[in-house]
């Protein structure tokens, strides 16, 4: 992420090449992790004022931090949960419930390596890095459904079963979302796939925005949010596939949501927003801050549709589960379907920005 | 025609982004929440909240031990005995309140014809033992000793309409 050749030097003073590649692998990642889990902090923190503020109530604002109301309250949550018994039921199966937690959370933060945050820094700077994130993205699904399976009640198999469902029907256009952004770009690189974006209105929102809303409202179902909540829906299954987990348990399954909301956000802004690109790109002089290319764009980007997802929160009731079904299968897929057509042959007949790709 | 526009209303998510609006403006809104220890709804001189047993301002007991109160009482909360008094005067050796059978009704109070029983204005108690949810006379009497003076004010504040 930064340039780490000075650290380099000045521990091959020390070590020899073969421990300090890995050394300096684990702190880049411990980096990575540390501050994303922050982030995720102030965001649990930032989706109680924001929705609160939504309905005319203030949040939390009792636990201070740094003078600031509430912003205390996360670490304070953590705490508590850290205090917390881990109950295991007596019928559920041991291995299986230790483990799910962690099948949740790794994926979500695994994902992180191959997410450009600066310009041309990704810890895994890999070709198929658009493929990658598909495969992560659905393993964590994984987790989900042995938490439901493995907790040996029926409401947690019930929740685990929905999301399965919906995570299965959701993926498939989201998918092809990402298909019509890969025809975009040329390339399943995602550095590659944010350089092929050009200006504000040549980024991929403009030319592709139904895939667009398509992969955000997929985004919103994947991660189980509302309104496409029923893997946890409180009013009819309790907690859904989370009911037989408590303290730090409870906490990763938390986490884990909360950093695959960061990561769709992320990555609907890398896909369609043009990632860390500068909305002045081409307007203003190169040489100026604004029209360069810097996580400080990125950012504000991450930020807003963050927000977003919390917004939708605020706003929807939870769908009914043949709904999200019908969403999904009926209107979903046939649109991204649709556009992959159209942008097939408005690429075929060289219209629009990416002129230049076979 | 109506068909048409109603396919197309619903592809743009129209409703879906008047409902955004919505909130959105709501967001920016005064907020309607009070800090609630260091605020305070206003309050009615008419409240109804913990008991309290009165005395004349020459220090005698108000309560004659009519047990109107008991009878009135819906959720019999009120349990009183009585006996003549040193003075020869008719007084309760025992007046409890249970303050978890109570309603908070206001009855005891309208019954009495000596205003002896009252219901204050303290909302904020608790009960940390079991058996404290009791309230005995001496109890009911401290009460009504430490806030006569609010007590005798709300009092007259709503004799007019009484």
């Amino acid at each position: 992420m930064w340039d780490w050749s000075p650290l380099r030097e000045w521990l091959s003073g020390y070590l020899t090449p073969y421990w300090t590649f890995p050394l300096l692998t684990v702190v880049q990642i411990l980096i990575v992790m540390i501050s994303i889990i922050l982030v995720m902090a102030v965001y649990t923190l930032a989706e109680r004022k924001v929705i609160g503020w939504m309905q005319l109530r203030r949040g939390p604002n009792r636990v201070n931090l740094f003078w600031i109301p509430g912003l205390g309250q996360p670490f304070a949550d953590v705490i508590k949960l850290m205090f917390k018994e881990i109950l295991i039921p007596a019928d559920a199966n041991g291995f299986l419930f230790r483990v799910a937690p962690f099948l949740a959370l790794v994926p979500a933060l695994a994902i992180w390596a191959v997410i450009p945050l600066r310009p041309e820094h990704a810890f895994a700077n890999i070709d198929a890095g658009l493929l990658y994130v598909l495969a992560l993205t659905s393993m964590g699904v994984y987790g989900i459904i042995l938490a439901g399976w493995a907790a040996n009640s029926k409401y947690a198999f019930l929740g685990a079963m929905r999301s399965a469902a919906q995570i299965v029907a959701y993926e498939i256009a989201m998918g092809f979302a990402m298909v019509g952004v890969l025809m975009a770009s040329g390339s399943l690189n995602i550095g590659e796939i944010i350089h092929a974006q050009r200006g504000l209105f040549g980024w991929n929102w403009t030319w592709l925005f139904p895939l667009f809303i398509v992969y955000f409202i997929s985004g919103v179902a994947e991660t189980n949010r509302a309104p496409f909540d029923v893997a946890e829906g409180e009013s009819e299954i309790v907690a859904g596939f989370h009911v037989d987990y408590s303290g730090m348990a409870f906490a990763l399954f938390f986490i884990a949501e909360y950093v695959n909301m960061i990561l769709i956000s992320a990555l609907t802004s890398i896909f369609f927003f043009g990632g860390w690109l500068s909305p002045f790109d081409g307007w203003l002089n190169q040489d100026t801050w604004l029209a360069q290319p810097s996580f400080l764009w990125l950012a504000p980007k991450v930020f807003f549709f963050m927000f977003v997802f919390l917004w939708f929160r605020a706003t929807f009731p939870r769908y009914r589960y043949d709904q999200i079904m019908r969403l999904g299968w009926k209107a979903l897929i046939p649109v991204t379907l649709i556009w992959l057509l159209v942008e097939g042959v408005m690429v075929y007949c060289h219209v629009g920005p990416w002129k230049g790709n076979p | 025609m109506q068909g048409i526009r109603s396919f197309i209303k619903t592809f743009l998510l129209w409703e879906l982004l008047q409902g955004l609006w919505v909130t959105l403006k709501s967001m920016f809104q005064t907020k309607v929440t009070l800090n609630y220890p260091e605020e305070k709804t206003p309050q009615s001189n008419r409240f109804r909240g913990l008991h309290a047993l009165r005395r004349y301002p020459n220090g005698e007991e108000r309560c004659i031990a009519c047990k109107l109160c008991e009878a009135v009482c819906p959720a019999l909360a009120i349990t009183i005995e009585s006996d003549v008094a040193a003075d020869g005067t008719r007084r309760t050796t025992r007046y409890d309140i249970d303050l978890f059978k109570c309603i908070y009704c206001g009855f005891c109070e309208e019954a009495c014809p000596v205003d002896a029983i009252v219901e204050t204005r303290l909302h904020e108690y608790h009960m940390e033992k079991r058996g404290e949810n009791i309230m005995s006379k001496d109890k009911l009497l401290g009460i009504g000793e430490r806030y006569e003076a609010m007590i005798a004010a709300d009092r007259a504040a709503d004799a007019r309409y009484r």
